[in-house]
């Protein structure tokens, strides 16, 4: 039996009576790939934000790789890394710049091998030396992708990863996570709207409704357990309830 | 604190100004704009030198001092508000970047503009206007050594209000030391202030340091009070202004406006 590489306890996050998060808990094994998902507003966002440690919870625990990351952020977060679709990276470098300038914040040991290695595996060969300012947005997902990866963190938070990437290129990115999964026993917290992806990538799914857990479990248990024929009719229920 | 985390903040600003000419145009263009119409101002004056002996000499001084502060509170501001603008501040604060690291990598970058701005100022009011700086004498360091701490007390203040407050308050990045100019007594005496203002005036470091330089200039004598109290002040203040920041981040992140700046 494996301990948690992440484990959440009755984690909060209320701003000012609106509780954006309510008392939500759960875990993440080595190497495994865990979906959240939830209709806008459910919490998705400041749940990773928490995770991240850019949002103080108002209560409940945090502990990655066995350790609080409330006292210890620092050795935490080398470990871990995130790419999300509505971040962005500084304009005016080029995209290798901003590659070294993370190699560098998280001290890396030989960064031009790193660089390499990360362009060569995400195809952005043809865009390395491109002010990024000048990236499309499927490219621009890529450079986010490949910040989150050259860090080799061991958990990956990937918040709607795929959202402004052509199919060919997205299937690509799936196949290079569920490769780095199996070699590196990287862990992942994975969002997003598109259902089919959810259901390929996601070992186990957490719904998320209002701040809260509503069902957790198997893409198949989940939509056996609300009676719907896929994950998306899951959803798509559990979205209009959250709306009444 | 780690090096390899300031260096790597240090780099980024410096591969930014590596190819952006309004950047580069910031650091050169105001200065050497205020250094132009003050050295004709200076000129002028210099007609009148038997009514005001010795004091037009102050004035090229005083603006260049008066710049080194300027540029000291932007290196930490503007860095601050690049990171803003490029919507970076969540990739850095979700890195083991410490905010003390973040502080100290606008720091050296406000070292960087001081004396990229002092050199290009000092040689400027040389060559157009015959005017050494460097009459002020040895003095001269720990005078711009406390100006650039005055400024990275404003700035660190600066920053924490636009942390806050958001690209509403980005303004004060601009205007906030302005405020603090009538008080520092640049171009005239602390004793010309109204008595209430000569209070106000006794508590910015910036004051002593133009009083002191009016004493080097005007052959008064050693002015160690007055670099004592500034040296003591910015002490003060500094911690003051690093606690204030420190409270103003965990505000954010309690608030979640860290995340949300610049949206």
């Amino acid at each position: 039996m494996f301990s948690p590489v992440l484990d959440v306890t009755d984690l909060s996050k209320r701003f000012g009576d609106f509780p954006a998060v309510d008392g939500i808990s759960f875990s993440i094994k080595p190497g495994e790939i865990l979906g959240l998902l939830g209709p806008n507003g459910a919490g998705k966002t400041t749940t990773i934000q928490m995770l991240l440690g850019l949002v103080t919870p108002t209560a409940g625990s945090i502990r990655m790789f066995g350790m609080d990351l409330a006292t210890h952020r620092e050795t935490i977060l080398q470990q871990v890394n995130f790419s999300s679709t509505y971040i962005s990276m500084p304009q005016s470098l080029t995209v290798e710049e901003n590659l070294w300038v993370i190699a560098r914040l998280y001290g890396l040991l030989d960064i031009p091998r790193r660089v390499d290695e990360i362009v060569k595996k995400l195809e952005m060969e043809e865009f390395r030396t491109r002010v990024t300012r000048k990236l499309s947005s499927g490219q621009m997902t890529r450079v986010t992708l490949a910040k989150a990866f050259l860090t080799e963190p061991k958990i990956l938070f990937l918040d709607e990863p795929t959202a402004s990437l052509d199919p060919d290129i997205a299937g690509k990115i799936r196949a290079l996570l569920k490769e780095e999964r199996r070699a590196s026993g990287l862990s992942i917290l994975y969002t997003s709207h598109n259902m089919r992806e959810m259901e390929e990538m996601s070992d186990r799914i957490i719904f998320l409704q209002c701040g809260k857990i509503v069902a957790e479990g198997t893409a198949q248990e989940i939509v056996t357990r609300f009676g719907q024929a896929d994950l998306e009719e899951v959803f798509l229920k559990l979205a209009r309830e959250s709306q009444r | 604190m780690k090096l390899h985390r300031v260096l790597a903040l240090i780099a980024r600003h410096l591969y930014l100004y590596r190819r952006s000419l309004p950047r580069i145009m910031e650091i050169f263009y105001w200065p050497f704009l205020d250094l132009v119409i003050w050295g004709f101002i200076t000129t002028y004056l210099t007609r009148f030198q038997g009514q005001m002996p010795g004091f037009v000499t102050f004035f090229l001084g005083a603006l260049i001092l008066w710049d080194m502060l300027f540029r000291s509170q932007q290196g930490i501001t503007i860095s601050f508000l690049e990171e803003l603008w490029a919507r970076n501040l969540m990739n850095l604060f979700a890195s083991p970047l410490k905010p003390s690291e973040f502080l100290a990598a606008t720091m050296v970058m406000s070292i960087f503009k001081v004396a990229t701005v002092g050199i290009v100022l000092t040689l400027c009011a040389l060559l157009f206007y015959s005017y050494n700086v460097f009459m002020i004498g040895l003095w001269l360091i720990p005078f711009i050594l406390n100006l650039v701490l005055t400024g990275w007390v404003i700035g660190v203040f600066t920053t924490s209000l636009i942390m806050r407050f958001g690209q509403e308050a980005e303004v004060l990045a601009w205007s906030m030391v302005f405020l603090f100019q009538p008080i520092s007594c640049v171009f005239y005496p602390m004793e010309i202030l109204p008595n209430w203002l000569k209070l106000v005036a006794w508590i910015n470091p910036a004051a002593h340091i133009f009083e002191g330089m009016r004493a080097v200039l005007g052959a008064e004598g050693a002015p160690s009070a007055s670099l004592a109290w500034a040296v003591g002040l910015n002490g003060l203040f500094l911690v003051i202004a690093v606690w204030w920041f420190y409270r103003t981040f965990a505000y954010c992140k309690d608030q979640g406006l860290l995340v949300r700046i610049g949206e």
